[in-house]
């Protein structure tokens, strides 16, 4: 609930920032776009999982407020899941500086963590989202993603796709060593029926490093795993 | 009380003989139809303008159904037609036009390129304050001009939803040029998309509407073609400035619909002619967001007028038409034959189409559209000296390299100084004379060019380096296209310039944007954050805009003329909306001879919020 409360100003700035008249008419509405940028199955040697990855903004040119999750769905129940609230603010022509809060809410415990990143675009046209979390007991984690659009037709569309996660200490309850714990990279091949919904094919390939790995061994779960998948990219 | 007749006449040509009048009263008009019976069917799907002749009009704005697409929509209307009448006025008359608001929002008529005074302009929140649902505003006032214009509403999203409309001020004098029959080409672009949509969509993605973007297929043609390491050269400007060298337009035949007088190209609109004669086209864009390349193959297209004020006749191919822009050819169709009426939008991804024709039942052949047209590394402000523009988007990267490494302060003259001596004088990409900008009238603007503070800030997302005066360019997509195309460079007014004052000052203003976020914005500053210019009443002042964006401005200054420095100080013409080619600067001189308050904007509907001053007369 705090957590809420805390989402509830930078919500105010955005929705009462300027309002900004050319004869009649507001050059800078309030705005709103929920984007799921990935719904998918995964299917490799383990159990097959649903992964989602959704993003949602409210706001105007410069300031907006961010909601993004991640995680996935197996047998039954949800492996893992997290969501960031986030005032998002332009700080360049083509860069935001997002502030907020990441909940990690699966796998228990929970997780809490300030986060503080840069979400934009970067020369050569790479979507870059790099961020640091900052966590209780002196945890800390940093995650870069970095996104390529190349276009094969006007419709048809190749996104590889690579995320990367340190982190600062270990956190065996949620098996998670420190240093670099994850690299995932993801190539996937859409088509756009409509600018706003696309389904897609691709493969997707994650990697554990250093005690990260060690603990998914000590668990019995993979530490290299190569998936096929399929899903759909919409938006709104 | 004057008359007031309504004609539905067949293109708004003199009366042919053969005339057969239907008698369909409405509102106390005459319907007339200029036809003959046996082309009454056809003149009624694609041809017929009504006009509203007189010094009253009753003009009355509502919604109405229409169908553009083969969906019906809901229409922003004047007396529930898209376009809206013709109206035809006569020079030294004073006119008086009761605007009565049917639409359940506020609304408002403007009169664009129409010398008037401030309170009759029709700009809420500048000029007035706006026409309520259910209320009839009186706009009255004298006509001073005579030519071709056109009137469109200044509120909200409106003018994309089809309130616009032609009107025609009949001279007092004989024009210096007859023709027997006369026509007006409405050209515009209908989307079945609510305008509010439309522009969400640009602010969630602002390529939304692009669909000839560069692919990997044009990077593998390029490779095979130049080799890695220059096709590597090449692209990596762009790409380090993260530009689409694709990104013409922003709004796209993916969503509009083009129009001639509210004809799809389906259908297409009709103009009669006899073998021999002369037919004045009176070309208008009212359009909100598309350029047109228009030509009418195998015929030459006389130019006598731009944006109403005679013009020293040039004969052309093709011209463009930005935004709001007019201009008014003279064609003599030799064979009895159909021609095309061909308008391209600028980026290809449609057209409008009309046909002149000595028959209805006769048809012509519609051109393909050229191919995509690419913007140049010139098109983005940086250094030409005297290459080719064709030569130079393969062969100046060294150039280009040194452009952008220069410092941005001495980047304009460095380029100069730094040529051969042979490249540095008189010549553009085009072949066009450089503009001296010695200060003297005519000659453009000299003055160095500055960025300020404000457009290195989060609404500018690029600059021009050492952008041009550009005047004999004819822009991107017309280069070396085999046809005669008009250019500003072309353009000399009929009579002698009309102020020969020098200017006192010089403005310069810089049209700047953000293209990812799509914010417009004038020196990095938009609308809602930026103070009023100010002209001092009397004073004759410089206008340099500097386009520092990938995209072509129609920029539209009210209540005053804008005399376009074209080459000639002795022959200026005076235009009302002129065209700010991407990367380039363009002059022109103010006669600050109108007091009070009036809006300067880019035209592009979907710019204009950001991209616009008030601009104050004291």
């Amino acid at each position: 609930m705090k957590h809420i409360m805390h989402l509830l100003f930078p919500l105010v700035i955005v929705a009462h920032s300027s309002m900004s008249l050319a004869g009649d008419m507001d050059d800078d509405p309030l705005l709103g776009k929920v984007m799921l940028d990935q719904l998918e199955l995964r299917t490799g040697d383990s159990d097959a999982t649903v992964n989602w990855s959704l993003d949602g903004w409210l706001g105007r040119d410069l300031d907006k407020l961010w909601l993004k999750t991640k995680g996935d769905y197996e047998r039954g129940s949800i492996g893992e899941a997290n969501l960031q609230a986030l005032y998002s603010r332009a700080i360049a022509p083509f860069w935001d500086l997002q502030v907020g809060w990441r909940g990690d809410l699966r796998p228990e415990p929970v997780r809490n963590w300030l986060a503080v990143g840069v979400k934009g675009l970067a020369p050569y046209f790479f979507d870059l989202d790099a961020a640091l979390f900052l966590g209780e007991s002196g945890r800390s984690q940093a995650r870069i993603q970095a996104e390529y659009e190349l276009l094969l037709t006007q419709r048809l569309i190749l996104v590889p796709e690579l995320e990367l996660t340190l982190s600062g200490k270990d956190d065996p309850e949620t098996a998670t060593g420190s240093g670099l714990s994850t690299v995932e990279a993801g190539l996937r091949i859409r088509y756009e029926i409509r600018r706003e919904f696309a389904p897609y094919l691709g493969v997707s390939w994650t990697r554990l490093y250093g005690q990260t790995a060690d603990y998914a061994v000590e668990e019995g779960d993979e530490t290299d795993q190569f998936q096929i998948v399929v899903g759909i990219r919409c938006w709104l | 009380m004057n008359a007031l007749e309504m004609f539905l006449k067949y293109g708004g040509a003199s009366l042919p003989r053969r005339q057969f009048v239907k008698g369909i009263a409405a509102g106390g008009a005459l319907l007339g139809l200029g036809i003959a019976p046996d082309r009454l069917l056809a003149s009624l799907t694609s041809s017929w303008q009504p006009v509203l002749r007189g010094t009253r009009f009753d003009l009355t704005l509502s919604s109405k159904r229409v169908n553009f697409t083969g969906q019906e929509r809901l229409a922003t209307t004047v007396n529930g037609l898209v376009p809206g009448p013709v109206l035809r006025w006569r020079e030294g008359d004073r006119v008086i036009l009761n605007v009565t608001n049917h639409l359940a929002e506020q609304s408002s008529i403007h009169w664009h390129g129409i010398i008037l005074p401030m309170e009759m302009d029709g700009v809420p929140g500048i000029s007035f304050k706006g026409i309520e649902p259910g209320e009839t505003f009186r706009y009255t006032f004298d006509v001073h001009q005579s030519g071709t214009y056109w009137y469109h509403s200044h509120s909200g999203f409106q003018e994309q939803t089809g309130m616009y409309g032609a009107i025609i001020i009949d001279p007092r004098q004989p024009e210096p040029f007859g023709y027997d029959r006369d026509y007006v080409i409405l050209l515009s672009d209908w989307s079945d998309e609510d305008p509010e949509s439309i522009y969400a969509k640009l602010k969630k993605l602002s390529h939304y509407y692009n669909f000839a973007e560069r692919t990997a297929g044009d990077l593998i043609r390029e490779i095979k073609e130049k080799g890695v390491s220059q096709t590597w050269a090449e692209r990596s400007m762009w790409n380090r400035m993260r530009m689409s060298d694709r990104d013409l337009s922003d709004v796209t035949g993916y969503t509009y619909t083009f129009l001639i007088n509210g004809q799809p190209p389906a259908s297409g609109w009709t103009g009669l002619f006899t073998k021999g004669e002369r037919v004045r086209l009176r070309f208008i864009n009212g359009s909100a967001m598309t350029f047109f390349d228009v030509r009418i193959p195998d015929l030459a297209m006389q130019v006598v007028a731009a944006d109403g004020q005679n013009v020293a006749p040039v004969t052309v191919d093709e011209f463009r038409i930005g935004v709001a822009e007019t201009y008014d050819v003279i064609v003599e169709p030799k064979d009895d034959r159909a021609y095309c009426v061909y308008a391209q939008a600028l980026d290809r991804s449609g057209y409008a189409r009309g046909v002149l024709t000595p028959d209805p039942s006769l048809t012509a052949e519609v051109p393909a559209l050229d191919p995509y047209p690419i913007l140049s590394h010139m098109d983005m402000g940086m250094a030409m000296g005297g290459m080719a523009a064709d030569e130079l988007e393969i062969e100046q990267l060294t150039m280009d390299d040194m452009a952008m490494t220069a410092p941005p302060a001495s980047s304009a003259h460095a380029m100069h100084h730094s040529m051969p001596a042979g490249h540095s004088m008189g010549h553009t990409a085009s072949g066009a004379t450089v503009l001296k900008g010695n200060g003297a009238i005519g000659q453009g603007s000299g003055t160095k060019v500055i960025h300020g503070p404000a457009e290195f800030g989060l609404h500018v997302d690029g600059r021009a380096e050492d952008p041009q005066h550009r005047i004999d360019d004819p822009g991107v997509g017309l280069r070396n296209n085999g046809r005669r195309v008009l250019t500003y460079g072309d353009l000399r007014n009929l009579h002698p310039t009309p102020d020969t004052r020098e200017p006192e000052r010089e403005v310069q203003l810089h049209l700047t944007g953000n293209m990812g976020r799509y914010m417009w914005s004038i020196n990095g500053i938009k609308y809602g954050d930026a103070d009023p210019l100010n002209f001092k009443y009397g004073e004759r002042l410089r206008i340099t805009f500097v386009n520092d964006t990938m995209m072509n401005h129609p920029m539209h200054l009210h209540g005053m003329w804008s005399d376009l420095e074209t080459g000639d100080g002795q022959h200026i013409p005076r235009k009302h909306t002129v065209i700010v080619q991407p990367g380039a600067k363009l002059s022109y001189l103010v006669s600050a001879d109108a007091r009070g308050d009036w809006a300067f904007h880019c035209h592009l509907l979907y710019h204009m919020l950001g991209m616009f001053r008030k601009v104050e007369v004291r």
